[in-house]
């Protein structure tokens, strides 16, 4: 198809043609053509269908506010709905299809929704599908979502790579219009470190869409001019395509760089985006403002566009919207755009001016006090009806309508933090308030300075001033002469009287009556505006229709605008895709593994890992002929309570503590005493929250007078960590105790069964004397292995075994396992997983996360005597409160099956033998449960009222999620060992 | 000597070494490390006694010290971490514990961390896109504590601009390896 609105000129290269479809028909474009851009020169006006009525719509802007135009850009796995065409840069294959119709564009069945427009109005659904009510979520929505709506997305996993990354500056310049250049070039040239952010992908903002001269040169060869010198400065930094998206706390922003999206293919390893934090001493917002438009009946025809996107697309991309492009205006930027078309050679049929005393225009005929009441055209304008001074009408032939209604200053940023703007009369327009966020300046249109010279004076003069702030002295530029016209305009929102619908949110399908209607039905304050009709929601956020909103609103209400306010405007600026948030965080890259010394080797071993927290741990060790996993389980249990075992317990946390107050910190943040613990001694200890629940259990190894080791248990690690840390700096501040975590440190491992002796002693060095007199239960040392290399050895036992726990410094973890494994060969060792440890230590009746849960006591857990009376602790106080003190609560014991064939189940809930099964008859519940090889049955422990008192009773363990009960015995928790003559052996 | 082979936080047994156009990852085993910390009330016993045995004041916040044997670098209030040669130094925990005796608190940090040296004229790039440090801000020896790949790392600047070393923890050397790796190929 030819590029039939094609003028000359232009800031496009036209050396290199581009091929492009839009809706499954082929067109052709040049390089620095937007998608918008290139369909206008091609005679494509119709580019989507609206939300809720399937109206035809064209584009409405040429820039990121775009509430109209929204395409699907790309297909398969990259498929993205809601692009603006107004902002998608072309680029060769370009594939772009419309959204939310069918079967096509320019037929949509869904365009039956305008005939029954009276039915569908602001908040129809709430009133109209109230009955039956279950057909709301099932029928009703469901209904309403498919025929309402922007794009779709592929449900396929996004192939490309997104980027987070951090930047610094002294000075952050939002914007690269005449403005933010001017600020740019000050700042650069004083030394100072500078980012300036554009969200187009070529700098210069409406300098490159204006046809004003800055001194002898046009406004597009000054901004290159100055992008050129800025380029060259080490101390610069230019981000095109990169939009700011939130002023966060401290100076930070947030800034999506699209680094790819103008690339027909994505370049492996490189991101598509990049989501920036940028850390800004102070920031510039110089993002200029944008025209509003006018609502009239039937304003929303394809080629009824803002009159300066009219100019960007005439002026930057030589591409017309129509041959003939009437202007209807309330301020001299309609002239403007008269004279620019003109000088283009398009025709102007007329400029209708709602001021009665508008000025003289030279080349179209001026009708002066007339109102644009209507328009015509199926898919595409065709005329508009104009109601002129004298009240007759008048129907005038054009392909496109240039509505100029003033402009507003684009502060959106300056109102992330909850600042207010302010009313100015003068433009009809808010413009930014005094509760900036901190370090942020405002300057040129933005900041209300529309014109062009103020603008670059407004530039260069608050550098100068944001770099006084920093004691870096700016010198001041020289501002080349610019148009400095004075702002005329009469403030006008909508036409009155028109027979149609006049439109104000293009994006949500909202009318004029549908803000009438909420007044009516007293949603007057502007949030309950907003979200009864709508109006201002979804990927535009109102940006062209937010002020026209509040401005029919403050008619019908009788207030002025500033009075009727505005809704709060929230990060991010434009949309973001979810992929960009992500950034690297997905799938496996989610979070950071962590790996245990020993993983490599327990790879080698076939292990079945599993993940807790971020660490992968082994879960079991399947052998040959092994076909399920309880075989694997069994047999390490078994194996470890018959020989030995090795079990890798390195994730525990371990915390070393120095300091001569170190016994006396201990004191304070376990329940249980430790400041008389001997050097070479272990004590197992119980942390307690503040309310007196225990949250941690770990053991503390004096190894000297000021130096212990805290283990905790894995999930804990960090939280433990955290809150010893808390309590030396806020709690104790006056003792002298250091902590420093050594989890990584060491790699550990528990050596466990009757053997775990024998093979050690293979392992250690033979000056080490680990015979049950001379390293007997609960002791600890720093010892030598293996010849000489300096480890820790701990006799201590999870299992309920004879069992030690062996740590050397953690590159000699993969050796030590191997060592172990290599010594432990005559004891047929094994090593176990997880999941053995686990059955072992139910089998001993050891407390883990499960009894630990958040909700249980000491005396819960049948440690109540441990929480001291003797000195003071976290927790101790509260843990005496009634509730918590009841001594026939829950405490923890064992059960068993009646019928050793049945299985205990965790999480089923305890009910007396007999009566009724619920909540009310509640005796307790199972925590953990588990097959036990060594007693042949299905076992678990558990919290149940007055347990310690009712060893041997029978109850019901009910699971009504499954639908089973099975009748348990009441036993000792300890299944095992009950005595304790095995880890004393 | 003991008969213990050691592997590298990656799990091999030689350091991994990435090269790109305009940086170079390397593995550094080849370090240990010891935090130091001063006990309350003899701060500046400390400070005497590590300097007489490190040859260099204790840096101040944010600050370090790059020399032959030791290093070292603020990492807390009154609290530093050490590094030596590992070959040389394998006892350094031990050696500095005896040179500040009660007047600090040392603990043996060597494998607690894995440590990446990253270098060449592509760093800046690079880093920027992995933590907020801000290397222009940066001199020599100075390191900074940042949040990496989700991980608490330490960013340590061994050459203005052109080297740093990255401290992460070690179990997760494979994470961290993967995200310098990752913003390299998106950087450079």
């Amino acid at each position: 198809m030819n590029q039939i609105n094609r003028l000359a000129g232009g800031q496009i290269n036209r050396a290199k043609e581009l091929s492009f479809r839009f809706d499954g028909r082929s067109f052709k474009g040049y390089e620095g053509d937007t998608l918008a851009s290139a369909l206008l020169a091609n005679g494509e006006r119709l580019m989507g269908r609206s939300f809720k009525y399937h109206r035809p719509r064209g584009v409405l802007t040429a820039g990121s506010e775009e509430p109209n135009a929204l395409v699907e850009l790309r297909q398969g796995n990259r498929q993205e709905p809601n692009t603006r065409a107004t902002v998608a840069e072309l680029f060769e294959g370009l594939e772009a299809s419309a959204q939310n119709a069918w079967p096509s564009l320019r037929f949509d069945a869904m365009a039956v929704n305008d005939r029954f427009s009276n039915f569908l109005t602001a908040g129809f659904y709430y009133k109209t599908f109230m009955w039956p009510k279950p057909f709301w979520e099932k029928v009703y929505e469901p209904i309403i979502r498919k025929a309402a709506g922007l794009g779709s997305i592929s449900f396929e996993e996004d192939p490309d790579l997104y980027d987070k990354g951090f930047l610094h500056c002294d000075l952050l310049i939002i914007g690269a219009g005449p403005t933010g250049l001017a600020a740019a070039l000050t700042a650069g040239r004083s030394g100072a470190r500078v980012i300036l952010a554009d969200e187009d992908f070529r700098m210069g903002g409406r300098l490159n869409a204006e046809t004003l001269a800055l001194g002898d040169a046009s406004g597009s060869d000054w901004a290159a001019e100055a992008l050129a010198e800025l380029a060259s400065l080490d101390n610069v930094r230019l981000m095109t395509r990169t939009t700011v998206i939130g002023a966060f706390d401290h100076g930070i922003y947030g800034a999506v760089e699209r680094v790819q999206d103008h690339l027909p293919q994505a370049i492996a390893d490189k991101p598509r985006q990049i989501l920036w934090r940028i850390y800004s001493r102070k920031a510039m917002l110089c993002a200029g403002a944008m025209e509003r438009p006018i609502a009239f009946a039937d304003n929303d025809r394809p080629g009824v566009m803002l009159a300066s996107a009219v100019r960007s697309y005439v002026n930057r991309w030589a591409a017309a919207p129509a041959q003939e492009i009437a202007i209807f205006t309330n301020n001299d930027d309609g002239h403007r755009t008269a004279a620019d078309l003109i000088a283009r050679g398009v025709k102007v049929p007329a400029v209708i001016d709602v001021r009665a005393d508008a000025p003289a225009v030279v080349g179209a005929e001026l009708l002066a006090g007339a109102e644009v009441i209507g328009t015509e055209g199926r898919l595409g304008l065709t005329s508009v009806t104009v109601r002129l001074a004298n009240g007759q009408t008048r129907k005038i032939k054009c392909g496109a309508l240039a509505v100029s209604g003033g402009w507003n200053p684009n502060l959106h940023l300056t109102c992330h933090q909850r600042g207010r703007p302010q009313w100015n009369a003068e433009l009809a327009a808010f413009v930014p308030g005094p509760d900036l966020p901190s370090g942020m300046t405002v300057a040129g249109a933005a900041n209300g300075q529309l014109s062009t010279a103020r603008a670059l004076a407004g530039g260069a003069t608050g550098a100068i001033a944001a770099l006084d702030d920093l004691g870096i002295s700016a010198s001041a530029i020289d501002v080349p002469q610019a148009e400095d016209a004075p702002i005329a305009l009469k403030p006008f929102w909508h036409v009155q009287g028109g027979k149609s619908r006049a439109w104000v949110d293009l994006q949500n399908d909202v009318t004029v009556k549908d803000v009438k209607l909420a007044h009516q039905e007293n949603f007057v304050s502007v949030e309950h505006l907003k979200r009864y009709t709508t109006l201002g929601m979804a990927t535009d956020q109102g940006k062209t229709s937010n002020m026209l909103g509040l401005a029919v609103m403050a008619e019908l209400t009788g207030k002025s605008i500033p009075e009727t306010g505005t809704t709060i405007f929230r990060p991010p600026y434009t949309p973001v895709p979810m992929g960009t948030m992500a950034g690297r965080a997905t799938g496996k890259h989610f979070h950071p593994t962590r790996k245990t010394p020993s993983h490599h080797w327990a790879e080698e071993q076939g292990a079945v890992f599993t993940e807790v927290g971020d660490w992968l741990r082994a879960q079991w060790f399947p052998r040959q002929g092994e076909t399920h996993w309880r075989q694997s389980v069994d047999r390490e249990v078994l194996q470890t309570r018959k020989s030995v075992g090795v079990c890798d317990v390195t994730t525990l946390g371990k915390i070393d503590v120095q300091g001569k107050d170190a016994a006396t910190f201990l004191n304070k943040v376990y329940a249980n005493a430790f400041a008389k613990l001997p050097v070479g001694k272990v004590r197992y200890g119980l942390m307690l929250r503040e309310d007196g629940i225990a949250y941690d259990d770990g053991t503390a190894a004096r190894l000297a007078e000021d130096h212990f080791v805290v283990t905790t248990t894995t999930a804990n690690a960090v939280l433990a960590y955290r809150n010893m840390e808390f309590a030396r700096q806020c709690l104790f501040p006056d003792l002298d105790v250091q902590l420093i975590s050594t989890t990584e440190a060491w790699a550990q491992y528990a050596v466990a069964g009757p053997n775990a002796r024998k093979l050690l002693e293979k392992v250690v060095d033979a000056d080490v004397d680990i015979s049950n007199e001379g390293f007997p239960f609960m002791a600890c040392g720093e010892i030598t292995v293996c010849g000489g290399l300096r480890a820790r050895l701990f006799r201590i036992s999870f299992s309920g075994e004879l069992a030690y726990e062996i740590a050397v410094p953690t590159r000699y973890g993969d050796a030590l396992v191997r060592a172990l494994m290599e010594a432990g060969e005559e004891f047929e060792v094994t090593p176990y997983g997880t999941e053995a440890l686990g059955v072992m230590r139910i089998e001993k009746g050891h407390a883990a996360g499960n009894e630990l849960n958040g909700t249980t006591t000491a005396l819960n857990l049948g440690l109540g005597r441990m929480v001291s009376k003797k000195k003071d602790c976290i927790g101790n106080t509260l843990s005496e409160r009634e509730g918590l003190s009841d001594e026939s609560g829950l405490r923890l014991v064992g059960f068993k099956p009646v019928s050793a064939t049945e299985p205990v189940t965790a999480g089923a809930h305890l009910m007396n033998a007999s009566g009724e099964i619920s909540a009310s008859t509640d005796q307790g519940y199972i925590t953990s449960a588990c097959f036990s090889p060594n007693l042949g049955c299905s076992i678990g422990i558990g919290f149940l009222k007055d347990g310690a008192n009712r060893l041997g009773e029978v109850l019901r363990a009910a699971n009504p999620l499954e639908g089973s009960t099975v009748e348990v015995e009441v036993v000792s928790a300890h299944f095992i060992d009950p005595e304790g003559e095995r880890l004393r052996a | 000597m003991h008969k213990l082979k050691p592997t590298t936080a990656l799990g091999a047994d030689k350091p991994q070494i990435d090269q790109f156009d305009g940086l170079e990852i390397a593995e550094r085993p080849d370090f240990a490390l010891a935090s130091l910390a001063a006990r309350q009330g003899a701060e500046a016993q400390c400070a005497e006694l590590a300097k007489a045995h490190l040859g260099f004041d204790l840096p101040a916040a944010g600050q370090g010290h790059l020399a032959d044997p030791h290093s070292g670098f603020w990492m807390g209030a009154d609290q530093w971490m050490i590094s030596a040669p590992q070959a040389s130094h394998e006892d350094l925990a031990a050696a500095l514990k005896t040179a500040v005796g009660d007047a600090g608190s040392v603990s043996e940090q060597t494998d607690g961390w894995c440590r990446f040296d990253l270098s060449g004229p592509g760093l800046k790039a690079v880093v920027e896109r992995l933590c907020n440090a801000d290397l222009t801000s940066m001199a020599l020896g100075d390191a900074r504590r940042v949040r990496l790949e989700h991980l608490g790392c330490f960013i340590w600047c061994l050459d203005p601009g052109q080297a740093v070393a990255i401290l992460g923890p070690r179990s997760s050397a494979a994470s961290l390896h993967h995200a310098l790796v990752g913003a390299a190929l998106s950087a450079l």
